[in-house]
């Protein structure tokens, strides 16, 4: 009887902070779970466009990423504003990416390395003539499997 | 001091901001990475055996100029009516050796969906999402005809059964025979209307 005295006051119990570590504990597992440690930051503009036949890369081990786009404001003033290769950090040239696959395929174990898969992360604005360049580097130094990354959605949408 | 009920002498005060420190840290170095495209195979660099002779009518030519106007079979046509024309060629039957196709059967179009060649060539100055929106309507040709045979012969969708067969968890839950036969089920279908895409070099035009 003693213990319920306190409410007839009109005050408010407190709030029991003692499961705040908690949920930040959850959010935190979930943070760690979902998402990949970023091993470049993109120095281009990278929105994808969408398409709707796509397939899962599910395997994050045998994904090379290369984006391609139109640099960051920060950067056009040196390096212009037509779209570019960007290769790890770095800007590149279409002729660097064979030796980049080259290097990427060496880092990976034996049994991965006939099964990689090269995701070109490329802007929607950029043309098509840059793409065909590193299509031939990559035919030249045989990774054959390319994979157009895109969001999921109509890809009518492209057009407008 | 009266028990708590935990340890008493640590302050659990100080949990939360540890686990906010390491929430920011993951929050900033982290990203949820965009992990799905069109899967393409590329050519490989020999030349092609040039004694392999190709009917005209088993190629499917589609051309993308640079404002991103298309051009199929040298008939102008629009975006919308790539996917349907697409499914009219793989699916013509021309010689009628196909024994499940529906097509119209005309002289001037595909003998048989596995010697149907679809070839993509696109101008430099091609944007790149009208390239997307081609080669997913080319795509989506193939499913859309994969899936109505993996539907008259297996009463599931094409798309869902390659999922599950890419899908790593599904190795593990089905166990060897029933994952050897849902691969043999995938590859028979492909097999129906395998994936002949090929893209000619870019050229460029003014």
């Amino acid at each position: 009887m003693s213990k319920f005295a306190k409410k007839k006051d009109g005050e408010l119990p407190a709030v029991s902070t003692a499961s705040l570590p908690d949920i930040v504990f959850m959010l935190l597992f979930f943070f760690m779970t979902v998402t990949v440690m970023k091993d470049s930051s993109l120095k281009v503009e990278n929105e994808l466009p969408v398409a709707s036949e796509i397939k899962k890369l599910e395997k994050k081990e045998r994904v090379i990423t290369i984006y391609v786009g139109a640099p960051n404001r920060e950067f056009q003033k040196t390096f212009g504003t037509e779209p570019k290769i960007q290769l790890n950090d770095k800007f590149a040239d279409p002729s660097d990416v064979g030796d980049y696959i080259l290097m990427e395929r060496a880092k990976k174990s034996q049994e991965l390395q006939n099964v990689l898969t090269t995701s070109l992360k490329v802007d929607k604005d950029a043309n098509m003539g840059l793409i065909s360049d590193i299509k031939l580097e990559l035919r030249k130094v045989n990774a054959l499997k390319v994979n157009y990354t895109t969001g999921s959605g109509d890809a009518f949408s492209n057009i407008e | 001091m009266a028990r708590r009920g935990g340890a008493p002498e640590v302050s659990a005060g100080s949990m939360a901001d540890i686990a906010f420190l390491l929430l920011i840290f993951f929050l900033v170095t982290t990203t949820i990475e965009t992990d799905a495209g069109l899967d393409r195979m590329l050519p490989p660099m020999e030349p092609p055996d040039t004694d392999v002779i190709i009917k005209e009518k088993n190629i499917f030519q589609v051309l993308i100029n640079k404002d991103g106007r298309l051009l199929a079979d040298d008939n102008v046509i629009e975006l919308k009516d790539l996917r349907a024309k697409a499914v009219e060629f793989l699916d013509n039957n021309g010689d009628g050796s196909c024994t499940f196709c529906k097509g119209k059967k005309s002289p001037e179009s595909s003998d048989n969906p596995t010697k149907a060649i679809i070839s993509l060539k696109n101008d430099r100055e091609t944007k790149y999402s009208t390239y997307i929106t081609v080669q997913n309507e080319l795509v989506g040709a193939y499913n859309q005809l994969r899936n109505r045979e993996a539907q008259r012969i297996f009463k599931k969708d094409f798309v869902a059964l390659e999922a599950d067969y890419l899908n790593p968890e599904t190795k593990e839950s089905l166990g060897e025979t029933e994952y050897d036969e849902l691969k043999e089920k995938v590859k028979r279908i492909q097999d129906l209307f395998p994936q002949k895409l090929s893209e000619a070099e870019t050229s460029s035009s003014n």
